[in-house]
């Protein structure tokens, strides 16, 4: 168990020797995690790569390296993510008959706290943003988004938050709390150590990105579109990136603000959350359930987007129903925020209020429900291709499908009296993020890999991670649905009853499949890097798919200007009315092309954010205090520096477009 | 698979392509993108508010507001927002007719009424405080602490925002991004007016029936 | 002053209300005026019923506030295309959800999960 001591010294705060858990397990993860960092820094040393990282990379202020960025660090999170989960599965299948298991207590709370903080935070929303990030500018035919600089910032704080999370893992602990931290669990009498804090800090620095990111894409969609593009001929894609981003304008300020409330109460001992002096617990569970609800549409709208995008290139057709797709979409949004009281029926608001919520809750599955016949529509009659992108959207349909039932049978509300709180709501929301969101990603990844790199990903090795994936979800989660109706609750660590072992059993081998799966995956990448300019794997084109809209009419990887003159758009599919018309490309008669500068204003402020954020958790105010300072001292300097901008010169961009007209000549 | 064809020549070319790109002027963005953001802070006070109205009789038998608030302070720190929000006014205007001296002489003015309202509002706190009613004492004082505090937070900012563009302005005169950065501060600082509207009447008039 | 402050005032987008003088003196003599009423008839006792007195002050409030956004923030339709006013309609819409939302879920919740406060209303529960 962990010995803590919230003594403070003035240096260091309440940070000492002690605060370095000495577990084996945490110990061995230590080392090895250890080890593989020196072992790249020594790489990147090795190889000189770091000038070309910083001035490439982590400076750039280009929409689509940052969007690489984003899922980069969503795919190393989740890898944490998902060894948390695994270590939860092999747990509750050996805590049986008088078993401990191989976890204590203090462990594996902060474990399935981790899991969902880690997930939705540093998995989901930095997919879900690098996507958008890349592609919703490409969409709309603009070369970049409205603040570049901003879009650097948010990334770099997003990654600042992830530090903040991951560091809890080796110095202090984590939240033990649920991935909400409901108080007055969280409170300081109950939480008196690092776990909340570090969970307050690492949400706050990165949730100051995503609001940010989110403002960013919103104006960006606003008013950077190709002329011609009204509204209502946007790709569906960017149309629900932009219901996103209203989404998390409109909602993550209402966690900001609630944490700060947690905060306070911790930091000051103020009585918003507390159970004495007039706090009130419950309205901190209303107000976290205000962004969470939304915040659930946040990261799957992005994703019936993308399935959108998929089902119309891959069955050759337009999208059924486009203007039903964006009302259904818009309805959605606006729904979203009537919705939160569905996460806390049970907690006393009596019948009139859980009725309404019900009954909005229900009815929101009705566009959700449109959105699917329209699918289906457009592949009815279709000439489908079962390419991979097209298999990740159909397993998403029979998947999400079951998930979306299960989600109507929660919001009745007697029927959530019984299963709250379950293993059938853990299956449940599984079943839809996992089947939305994660199947939506990988089969974003799998569509726009081409467009990011200029080669395909392998197909052998894609079908293995997605066979092995769905079927190895429905092993890992239908056994829990099972187990929720015969009355499991979540979070626990040990079980009396020897028959509901098998079941578990069943959702540690679906947890292995997965597993296979997540490794196939990263087999799939490598192969296809390695194999990048062989025929079948090479894209010349820039249009691999025979795609529809603006990102696929230039080359594969763009370059950093997007389109040397921007695209006009005169309906729906600008690019496939283009290709139909027999469209030409121009290539002559370049102009300068006016773009930001790289700045790496951006990493220096989010280290400062990060390092404050790591000395508020540590009591070390001198620390907190000289950071915040320079955040702000840096911010102010930042604004002195009016030279912000540059000409791409013609022979540049001449030089890049021949070399992209000499490609097309070879591909064709 | 690619339908393209490189040839210059065919008609529909200046179709599809912006062949003679106009200029797009820098900064177009600024102005919505920052309405969107005070659009998102309105939202956190929002949170405040609805903190407020769940927590605002919660007086764990500590002081009220009856016992705590004056509210002919409150009418001049209300003066003191108003007569600010006039003179930004005032400094924009001198700023669209290009008059540099002007423009700055009434940011001057504003940035004293700010100060004024915050030290009005420190003297308030400080009172209460000592009263034995600081933010710890109550639900309701925590609410009303972080509320009010929140907004004030919000005019401190916003004077340093005016003092460093007091600066820009005065070295690098009223060129498109000193333009911009006013623009930007006046919608920051006329917001602020409007959620004060919503404080003063929510917590002291309210409080105060 | 110089000619390149000239040129820059030519540069100012176009379409915009930046205001005059007299709207500026217009919307403070009207913001006062919504002040000093509200706070005239709060010092001064109120109205014999105290909702009447919040229902009035309140609408003050909302009509100091549209003065606000009128006369300082120029706000119209117009602008940016409409989205300035959309995306003001859409927070107001989320405020609005927010707070009556909030406020009947607690009320709610207080006066079912906390009947030793009300022994009346603890006889409804559960039945």
């Amino acid at each position: 168990m962990a010995t803590f001591s919230n003594e403070t010294t003035f240096l260091l705060g309440r940070l000492n020797w002690d605060a370095i858990p000495k577990e084996p397990i945490v110990l061995g993860t230590f080392v090895v995690v250890a080890m593989g960092g020196v072992a790249l820094l020594a790489a990147l040393t090795r190889y000189r790569l770091w000038g070309w990282l910083w001035r490439e990379w982590f400076t750039s202020v280009d929409h689509k390296k940052i969007g690489i960025m984003y899922i980069i660090l969503a795919l190393v999170m989740f890898l944490r993510g998902f060894a948390d989960a695994i270590m939860m599965r092999l747990q509750q299948v050996w805590a049986f008959g008088g078993s401990e298991g191989y976890l204590n207590s203090h462990h594996y709370d902060q474990i399935f706290t981790a899991h969902g903080v880690i997930m939705i935070f540093f998995v989901a929303m930095p997919f879900v943003t690098g996507l958008m990030n890349y592609i919703v500018p490409l969409q709309i035919g603009a070369r970049d988004v409205s603040f570049p600089f901003l879009n650097n910032f948010s990334f770099w704080m997003t990654v600042g938050g992830a530090i903040i999370t991951m560091a809890s893992l080796f110095v202090g602990e984590f939240a033990q709390t649920g991935w909400l931290a409901f108080p007055p669990l969280s409170g300081i009498g109950y939480s008196p150590w690092v776990g909340v804090d570090y969970y307050i800090w690492g949400l706050q620095v990165a949730g100051v990105g995503t609001t940010l990111s989110g403002i960013n894409l919103l104006v960006t969609i606003l008013k950077m579109r190709a002329p011609g593009m009204t509204m209502m001929r946007m790709p569906v894609f960017t149309w629900t990136a932009f219901c996103t981003n209203i989404l998390i304008v409109a909602s993550f300020p209402v966690l900001t603000m609630t944490l700060i409330l947690l905060t306070l109460d911790r930091y000051v001992g103020t009585n918003f959350f507390t159970n004495d002096l007039g706090g009130n617990p419950m309205m901190y569970i209303n107000l976290i359930w205000i962004w969470g609800h939304p915040e659930v549409y946040i990261l799957i709208l992005p994703l019936f987007g993308v399935f959108s995008e998929i089902t119309a290139t891959f069955s050759g057709k337009r999208l059924f129903g486009y203007s039903s797709m964006i009302y259904a979409t818009v309805c959605i949004t606006v729904l979203s925020y009537l919705v939160w009281l569905h996460h806390f029926f049970t907690m006393g608001s009596g019948a009139s209020v859980n009725s309404f919520f019900g009954i909005t809750t229900m009815i929101i599955s009705i566009p959700t429900g449109a959105k699917l016949f329209n699918w289906l529509f457009t592949i009815y009659r279709g000439r489908v291709r079962f390419e991979l992108p097209m298999m990740w959207t159909l397993a998403f349909m029979l998947t999400f499908v079951i998930g979306g039932m299960t989600g109507v049978l929660l919001a009745v509300p007697p029927a959530d009296f019984v299963l709250h709180n379950s293993l059938f709501l853990v299956a449940h929301f599984h079943n839809v993020i996992i089947g939305g969101v994660l199947f939506g990603c990988f089969a974003a990844v799998n569509y726009w890999w081409p467009k990011a790199f200029g080669f395909k990903l392998d197909v052998f090795w894609g079908k293995v991670s997605f066979w092995f994936w769905v079927i190895g979800f429905w092993f890992a989660f239908m056994p829990l649905y099972i187990l929720g109706l015969m009355g499991v609750t979540r979070r626990l660590r040990v079980f009396d009853d020897p028959d509901l072992r098998i079941w578990f059993a069943i959702a540690a081998l679906g947890a292995v499949l997965i597993a296979v799966g997540i490794l196939a995956m990263f087999v799939q990448f490598g192969v296809s890097i390695m194999r990048c300019n062989r025929p079948g794997y090479r894209d010349p084109t820039g249009d691999p798919w025979d795609g529809r809209t603006l990102e696929w009419a230039t080359s594969s990887p763009p370059p950093a200007y997007n389109f040397a003159f921007n695209p006009i758009s005169h309906g729906l599919d600008t690019w496939w009315e283009m290709k139909q018309q027999g469209a030409t490309r121009p290539t002559s008669g370049f102009m300068p092309i006016h773009m930001p500068k790289s700045t790496g204003t951006g990493v220096i402020l989010a280290a400062l954010a990060t390092v404050c954020g790591l000395a508020m958790v540590w009591y070390i105010w001198w620390l907190a205090g000289l950071s915040f300072l320079g955040i702000i001292a840096v911010s102010i300097a930042h604004t002195f520096n009016y030279d912000r901008d540059y000409y791409i010169p013609v022979p540049e961009i001449e030089a890049t477009e021949d070399a992209r007209t000499r490609q097309l000549a070879q591909g064709v | 698979m690619s339908h393209v064809v490189t040839d210059t020549t065919t008609d529909n070319l200046g179709r599809y392509w912006e062949l003679k790109p106009h200029h797009h002027p820098e900064g177009a963005s600024t102005s919505l993108g920052f309405w969107v953001y005070l659009m998102s802070d309105c939202l956190m006070f929002a949170v405040l508010f609805a903190v407020y109205g769940v927590l605002g009789t919660s007086f764990a038998a500590g002081p009220g507001p009856k016992d705590l608030f004056d509210l002919g302070l409150v009418a001049v720190n209300t003066g003191m927002l108003l007569l600010s929000s006039i003179t930004f006014g005032f400094a924009m205007l001198a700023m669209f007719a290009g008059r540099q001296g002007a423009t700055l002489r009434w940011l001057g003015v504003t940035l004293v009424f700010g100060l004024c309202f915050l030290g009005i509002e420190l003297y308030e706190f400080q009172h209460m405080i000592h009263l034995g009613a600081g933010p710890q004492r109550s639900g309701f004082l925590s609410a009303f602490f972080t509320l009010v505090g929140t907004h004030g937070l919000h005019v401190t900012f916003g004077s340093i925002w005016l003092i460093t563009l007091m600066v820009q302005i005065a070295r690098r005169g009223l060129g498109p991004e000193n333009q911009r950065r006013m623009i930007c501060l006046s919608m920051f600082w006329h917001f602020l007016d409007v959620i004060w509207i919503g404080v003063f009447t929510f917590v002291y008039l309210l409080g105060m029936i | 002053m110089s000619a390149e402050h000239a040129h820059t005032a030519h540069h100012q987008d176009h379409g915009h209300d930046h205001g005059s003088h007299a709207a500026y003196i217009k919307g403070f003599l009207l913001s006062v005026i919504l002040t000093a009423i509200p706070f005239g008839l709060v010092m001064a006792g109120g109205f014999e019923s105290r909702s009447l007195t919040a229902v009035t002050v309140m609408g003050f409030a909302v009509a100091q506030i549209l003065v606000h956004m009128v006369y300082f923030l120029h706000m119209n339709g117009k602008q940016e295309e409409g989205w300035t006013m959309l995306s003001t309609i859409f927070t107001i819409v989320v405020v609005v959800i927010l707070l009556a939302g909030s406020l009947w879920v607690m009320y709610h919740m207080n006066t079912n999960m906390m009947p030793q406060m009300d022994h009346e209303l603890m006889q409804g529960f559960g039945s």
